[in-house]
């Protein structure tokens, strides 16, 4: 029975091809030749992009010896989890894994509410200089922040508040190495790509009819109580792919965390030093300075990295859609 | 009569207010955290810091630092020649890259969410830190060099490079195009923001305006220049600028690092402003010039 509606369908299909004078089969052979293609290009490109990581990952479970071993390429020879445990020690693991899961958390929190609020009046109130004050949000995102680096680490070096404290106890505070100057700059929308989130959120908030708000306003809702109740809902999709960019390139960020969080034990600033601390590691342990081995780096180095993608990337596998959907279904224009 | 217009305008003012508390925490931040920073550091670009004890100060040098940087200094103006023609060649190559792969991915075809989850993934994980730490992986040197070793160097792409090499046409034109595919790896990882602005993009082009292309009878490639290209012309504006200044704040960009290194362990402030200034004005040049012609081209549908 099948095989028969197969073989009409089959018939038909040649038959079809005979009327439109080899068109037909033309086209199918091209599209099924593009589809190929396609295939192999993006599967290409997506082993491109993950090999690194699958490399990591069959790295770190390897001996130093394996290493060295030319037979010995994805799968180790002798497995073993002690480079894990040694990456733990040498990065102190848990501490900063805490503690860069407060510092993200928060830093996200308070930038991702401020730059709503920021976005929110760009986007809904006419005032003057506005024209001004928003060339300055492009400006913020244009200025690399290098460029006033040095300035600021001066700047919370000697830091003081009109002289304040300089007249009280005769000295100013240094407040490099402490968590404050970083949430300042957050609170005032200064923080790593804060004039990017802006500028998103300004541009979603546009696309919201006017009415919407209008209506409210004759229902007697003050501004702030329109802000909360009728436009902060609407904004969810937007404020949580912000949220996660801002959590994730927080909590990779070497810059900002070098400059100002340098007494706090990040996984990103620790994750940058661990050569160092398994050289004095290593020191310790056989008492003379000795640097390790290339091989022994390399295992360190990636099970560090390792340890630190995973917590990002459980974040990525639930929260994909955040990441992508929003930001592509929204349409960011100039 | 007046009275009303009174009114009107206490409402406008009102809004006006509320919209300045609005954005009030970010008046604040610019003017602390920017503006000072900004002028200050250009100032101290003139200057020698001597840092004591309690205090900072800067002492008058004139142009001193940016003589040091050009004619003194044994690295930067070579770092700085390296980094900016990179940025030009590698933004390049990122556009192409992303408008190629976000035309793909606009396409329907089984598993576009997984390949559109796989090419975003980049964004997260190669950010900040783990950047620096993949551009210096010896391990992956050492296995390349194994791999050449037991191919006894001949791959398809050598023997094509080779063949290209001796033509004797265009071979200036051809290395270029071979350091872009050696570093293809990179240019995939750092244009992921880049493919979702062409994908949002792409999307809102409407679909009819293909149809009514076909039914005229233009073939794809025909529809690709004359409908996708201009529709979707400022994404290349906005994608151009944000490439750049992206590449500006990446971890293993050699002028940042050696411009850290002066700040933090030779803590000579004004040498190291003086670099940050020479840096940013090229970059913010080059992004004036190009966004300029760029922005020539762009067409606005509505």
């Amino acid at each position: 029975m099948t095989k028969a509606v197969a073989k009409q369908k089959n018939s038909s299909f040649w038959e079809r091809n005979r009327k439109s004078e080899g068109y037909l089969l033309k086209k199918t052979i091209m599209s099924i030749a593009l589809k190929i293609c396609r295939f192999i290009l993006l599967f290409g490109m997506c082993f491109m992009i993950l090999q690194p990581i699958f490399n990591k990952i069959s790295v770190s479970f390897m001996e130093e010896r394996d290493l060295y071993n030319p037979m010995v390429i994805a799968i180790p020879e002798h497995f073993t989890t002690e480079n894990y445990r040694l990456a733990a020690e040498l990065m102190a693991y848990s501490k900063s894994v805490v503690n860069s899961l407060v510092v993200s958390f928060t830093i996200a929190v308070l930038q991702i509410s401020v730059c709503t609020l920021v976005g929110y009046g760009f986007a809904r109130f006419n005032f003057p200089l506005k024209k001004f004050w928003f060339a300055c949000v492009l400006m913020v995102v244009l200025v690399p922040p290098q460029t006033i680096s040095t300035s600021l680490h001066l700047h919370f070096r000697f830091f003081d508040v009109l002289g304040i404290f300089k007249a009280v106890t005769g000295n100013s505070i240094n407040l490099r190495g402490s968590v404050l100057p970083y949430y300042l700059m957050s609170a005032g929308c200064m923080g790593l790509k804060n004039g990017l989130y802006i500028y998103m959120i300004r541009q979603f908030f546009r696309n919201i009819p006017m009415e919407l708000e209008e209506a409210a306003y004759v229902d007697g809702c003050g501004t702030l109580k329109t802000f909360l109740r009728i436009m902060l809902p609407d904004a969810t999709p937007i404020l949580t792919s912000c949220f996660l960019f801002s959590f994730v390139w927080q909590w990779t960020d070497g810059f900002y965390s070098k400059l100002f969080l340098g007494n706090v034990r990040l996984v990103s600033t620790s994750l940058s030093r661990i050569v160092d601390s398994l050289a004095s590691y290593l020191q310790r342990l056989q008492g003379t300075t000795v640097t390790p081995t290339v091989g022994l780096v390399d295992c360190i180095m990636s099970t560090g990295t390792l340890m630190i993608i995973i917590p990002v990337l459980i974040l990525y596998l639930f929260a994909q859609r955040g990441f992508v959907e929003s930001l592509s279904s929204s349409g960011i224009k100039m | 009569m007046k009275k009303q217009k009174n009114k009107l305008a206490g409402l406008q003012r009102r809004k006006a207010i509320a919209g300045y508390i609005f954005i009030s925490p970010f008046i604040v931040g610019f003017l602390v955290f920017m503006v000072k920073p900004f002028f200050q550091s250009l100032y101290m670009s003139f200057c020698t810091v001597e840092v004591g004890a309690g205090n900072f100060e800067p002492i008058w040098k004139g142009l001193d630092n940016y003589i040091r940087a050009f004619r003194i200094d044994p690295e930067f103006t070579r770092l700085l020649t390296e980094e900016v023609s990179r940025m030009v060649i590698d933004s390049l190559a990122i556009m192409v890259f992303s408008f190629f792969v976000a035309l793909i991915l606009n396409q329907k075809f089984k598993g576009r969410a997984l390949v559109r989850a796989i090419f975003f993934l980049p964004v997260i994980l190669s950010s900040g830190v783990i950047l620096g730490l993949e551009t210096d992986n010896s391990l992956m040197a050492q296995v390349q060099v194994a791999i050449e070793e037991n191919t006894t160097g001949m791959s398809i792409t050598a023997a094509v490079e080779n063949i290209l090499r001796t033509a004797g046409v265009g071979v200036r034109a051809f290395e270029t195009v071979f350091e872009i595919i050696d570093n293809i790896y990179n240019i995939a990882i750092s244009s992921g923001i880049q493919i979702i602005i062409f994908l949002s993009g792409l999307q809102t082009i409407s679909t009819s305006m293909y149809e009514a292309a076909d039914i005229e009878g233009c073939t794809k490639w025909e529809s690709l220049w004359k409908i996708t290209f201009p529709m979707i012309s400022s994404m290349f504006l906005v994608n151009w600028i944000y490439t750049i200044i992206d590449f500006c704040m990446r971890s293993d960009n050699e002028v940042i690092e050696k411009i850290t290194k002066v700040m933090v362990e030779q803590i000579n402030y004004g040498f190291s402003s003086a670099m940050t200034w020479i840096y940013f004005l090229i970059v913010i040049a080059f992004v004036g010039i190009t966004s300029f012609f760029i922005s020539k081209g762009v067409y606005y549908y509505d």
